[in-house]
């Protein structure tokens, strides 16, 4: 293979001249190799069943009338062995798809191999037969404050301003969303329950706009580094939520960390969807601004005049300032915004699971920086890697329940490994907004 | 004032101080030593304001004054009497439980030993223009090689300590040497690797600890046998000795940051790499040697806790001494000096605040909060006094060295 550096442009029409660069091999080397071990462990999980029978819970929760269904796997590994096997061949060939059909095309890679390691580990049970159960519940549950986190970090650092303190916010939005929500119910007698946990999101949201406002002071107005006053205020966050929790007496608990919690709504005609409809459609309210949350921080950033600004900002703070737009102003308003969001993700944690506890968010925030960057700071990228972390870790939890095959703590650790074996193998450098983390300093 | 161009990544001003030889120019040191006392006197101000609010009695008195009008002296009276107090007792009991007697001392020194190792990794990738936060998953997998020499092999006595600190050592580096590997060869954000080996290793402890030969005889819990008194730190009327060890790892730190080839290289690739790169340094492997020192150095903290406050290994070994170094280097402004006094000061506030708590009856969290504010006040000198004018004479300065 000849390496040229330049390749000339295809006249029109004409076939493509078979004229590679380096990247584009080693680029398919890659992909052969992942695909062939994939292709590997898929043949080997189908040859170590001994009984395909397996049983899933696909339709919601086990009750009286929905129980297990048993069925065979065999087909499923199957099929998830042709599809690797026919994406090897391309990839072989070098007619791997690319673009959305590539991206298409992987997932399928994906979720046959998901298939085929899940017939894998629920076939041949040691005495409790456990069901595969649906994950888009699990999934839906544990991304949802994970793409608000993941939103907020988008807008913030669009606007070259970085936003460590996610955590920060999270936690501070989970405190304050539980306190609005309770005082809500114990004391304001006029107010319908639904309301209450409404107010707690508002509750919620002051907090993670509370939290923006302290990263907007310090790193906007007082030009302190951003990564110092993320990190600060993570643990600032912490302190202060479990302080404050210290200071409700056990006897006044239900005044302030009794939450109401958000109901779900069906949505009628989608919820009767067999298999996705009720894990989808029947959810909070919250949930349904996260399904719209990512489209709308799109289109504010990539369609709208202040979008523009935004990312100019972010970009070249210098260029922006020279046509006039106001920088921190901007930045402000990006940095404001984006604590609506990070502060409804932190009141998913009190909101969706009850009373507020100081370890709650756990980690949740780093992860939501995390799916920032192998989003690369697109907001609807950011909401799928988030959305992948939910699913991971909703597979962890699927798993965990099987503890012979595989260890639960290596099944645990997996979708860790599996994110730096993505980041590292193939989304590749990253390149943050130019700005990213520079105050503004404008000269006269 | 010109923006230099840089890569995202932890190095303006306030981590890039005071580079080079003029670590000895003290005139310089001044204001800083100034401001951080300035920035300490003001979150404990924040503090006594939680501590009024928290007490009951000041609590039950401002009740009183807003339910009697007619007698407002009286309970003003009370409400600042009582306030006085409260914060009187807290802060007493704060620095008597740091350093009012032998053994508030030993905590004191005890806690601050870890946080100095692991804040010195912290710094050290700093200046290379990597942040880290993978300390806690470096200390959790060192703990565990460390306890797993230290209980499982029958060694003569120094052997066997050196034997389990090195386990350790090389543990931490290849955690963190890992994360330079990533990022020099894939360009992987050390970020997002760095935040996912920290939940590898603690997996990673959990499964071992689960298995057979890390389980203490008798116990059903995730806790590894005692390591052999062979292989603890050796104590010295009480106290162990690892925060001489700390000390010494300071100064190797400054002395290989300031005074050797590779701390040139590294300080310069954190400045600019694409400079560093052009002047002919190799920044793949300056990436991954600060990684693999910063790791070595978390390593070490998990050697104070592991072999000596602590003799087994649990899960919860590091407590949340990986993210708190993170805290600690950025007071530290990124130095090895500052970042030992940042030590220092948060193992003392850490220590007093256990006793706080025992004595006057403080949450311990407010001391978590103090330390929040004051790295918080340190990194905005702005916010004290209204000069960012050194800052930029700093910024300026900072230029200069790195394109002499």
């Amino acid at each position: 293979m000849s390496t040229v550096v330049d390749a000339p442009a295809p006249a029109a029409g004409a076939p493509e001249p078979q004229v590679r660069d380096r990247a584009d091999v080693r680029r398919q080397v890659k992909l052969v190799v992942v695909l062939a071990i994939v292709l590997a462990a898929e043949v080997w999980f189908k040859l170590d069943i001994n009984d395909p029978t397996v049983s899933h819970l696909l339709k919601g929760p086990r009750t009286k009338e929905n129980l297990p269904v048993e069925f065979d796997g065999t087909l499923v590994s199957w099929t998830a062995v042709a599809i690797t096997a026919i994406a090897l061949v391309l990839a072989i060939l070098n007619r791997y798809p690319r673009g959305w059909v590539g991206m298409i095309v992987s997932v399928l890679v994906g979720i046959g191999f998901y298939g085929a390691f899940l017939m894998w580990a629920y076939a041949d049970p040691d005495g409790f037969a456990a069901s595969i159960t649906n994950p888009i519940e699990g999934t839906i549950s544990l991304a949802t404050p994970l793409v608000f986190g993941a939103l907020a970090g988008v807008l913030c650092e669009r606007a070259g301003v970085v936003n460590i303190a996610i955590e920060g916010q999270f936690i501070a939005g989970a405190f304050f969303g539980s306190v609005f929500s309770s005082f809500a119910v114990a004391s304001i007698a006029a107010i319908p329950l639904f309301w209450c946990s409404i107010f707690g999101l508002l509750g919620g949201i002051l907090a993670g706009v509370g939290m923006a406002a302290l990263l907007g002071t310090f790193a906007l107005r007082y030009h302190v580094d951003q990564v110092v006053v993320g990190v600060v205020l993570v643990a600032f966050g912490y302190g202060i939520t479990s302080f404050l929790l210290g200071q409700i007496p056990d006897d006044n608990e239900e005044m302030f960390n009794q939450p109401e919690l958000l109901e779900s709504v069906e949505i009628p005609g989608l919820a009767d969807i067999p298999y996705i409809g009720q894990a989808l459609f029947n959810q909070t309210l919250l949930v349904y601004f996260m399904y719209v949350a990512a489209p709308l921080v799109w289109w504010l950033l990539f369609q709208t005049r202040w979008g523009l600004r935004v990312r100019s900002v972010g970009e070249h703070p210098k260029a922006a300032d020279t046509v006039g737009i106001n920088v921190n102003r901007v930045r402000w308003q990006a940095v404001l915004l984006g604590g609506v969001f990070a502060g409804l993700g932190g009141a998913v944690f009190t909101l969706d699971l009850g009373s507020f506890d100081k370890e709650m968010s756990a980690g949740t925030g780093f992860i939501a920086l995390a799916a920032v960057i192998m989003g690369r700071w697109h907001p609807i990228y950011a909401a799928l890697a988030a959305l992948l972390f939910g699913f991971l870790r909703t597979l962890e939890n699927q798993l965990s329940i099987l503890d012979e095959k595989v260890p639960g703590e290596l099944l645990s650790a997996l979708p860790y490994l599996a994110t730096i074996i993505a980041v590292a193998g193939f989304a590749g450098r990253v390149r943050p907004p130019a700005a990213d983390g520079q105050p503004y300093v404008k000269s006269d | 004032m010109t923006e230099p161009a840089r890569e995202m990544s932890p190095q303006p001003e306030t981590l890039m101080p005071e580079a080079t030889g003029k670590d000895r120019d003290w005139a310089k040191w001044l204001p800083t030593v100034r401001d951080t006392v300035i920035a300490v006197a003001l979150a404990l101000l924040v503090g006594a304001f939680l501590i009024i609010l928290s007490d009951e009695q000041v609590i039950e008195s401002l009740d009183g004054l807003f339910g009697n009008p007619g007698s407002f002296f009286v309970y003003a009276g009370d409400v600042l009497r009582y306030s006085a107090e409260a914060v009187w007792d807290a802060y007493t009991a704060l620095l008597r439980g740091a350093f009012g007697s032998g053994p508030a001392w030993e905590r004191t020194l005890e806690r601050s030993a870890p946080l100095i190792c692991a804040g010195l990794g912290v710094a050290l990738a700093f200046r290379a223009g990597l942040f880290n936060i993978g300390a806690q998953g470096q200390m959790l997998v060192a703990a565990l090689a460390a306890g797993y020499v230290g209980f499982h092999y029958d060694m003569p006595p120094v052997i066997h300590l050196l034997a389990a600190i090195a386990a350790a050592l090389v543990a931490g580096a290849l955690w963190g040497g890992v994360v330079g590997l990533l990022k020099a060869r894939s360009g992987a954000h050390e970020v997002i690797t760095t935040i996912m080996l920290n939940q590898v290793g603690r997996f990673t402890v959990l499964f071992f600890l689960a298995r057979e030969a890390f389980q203490r005889p008798g116990s059903d819990n995730l806790l590894s046998p005692v390591v052999d008194s062979d292989a603890q730190y050796p104590t010295v009327a009480g106290l162990h000795l690892g925060i001489l060890v700390a000390l010494l790892a300071a100064v190797a730190v400054w002395w290989l940051l300031v005074r050797s080839k590779l701390g040139f290289e590294l300080r310069a690739v954190g400045a600019n790499p694409d400079a560093a790169r052009t002047a002919g340094m190799s920044v793949s492997k300056v990436y991954i040697a600060a990684m693999a020192i910063a790791g070595l150095l978390a390593g070490l903290a998990a050697t104070m806790t592991v072999l000596g406050l602590r003799q087994g290994v649990t899960d919860q070994v590091v407590g949340s001494v990986g993210f708190d170094a993170i805290t600690v280097a950025l007071l530290g402004r990124a130095t090895p000096f500052g970042t030992v006094l940042a030590g220092l000061l948060f193992g003392a506030l850490s220590a007093g605040g256990l006793g706080m708590q025992t004595a006057a009856g403080v949450p311990p969290e407010l001391i978590q909060v103090v330390q929040a504010l004051i790295v918080l006040f340190v990194a905005a000198p702005a916010l004290i006094r209204g000069l960012t004018r050194i800052r930029r004479r700093r910024a300026g300065t900072e230029a200069q060295e790195v394109t002499a």
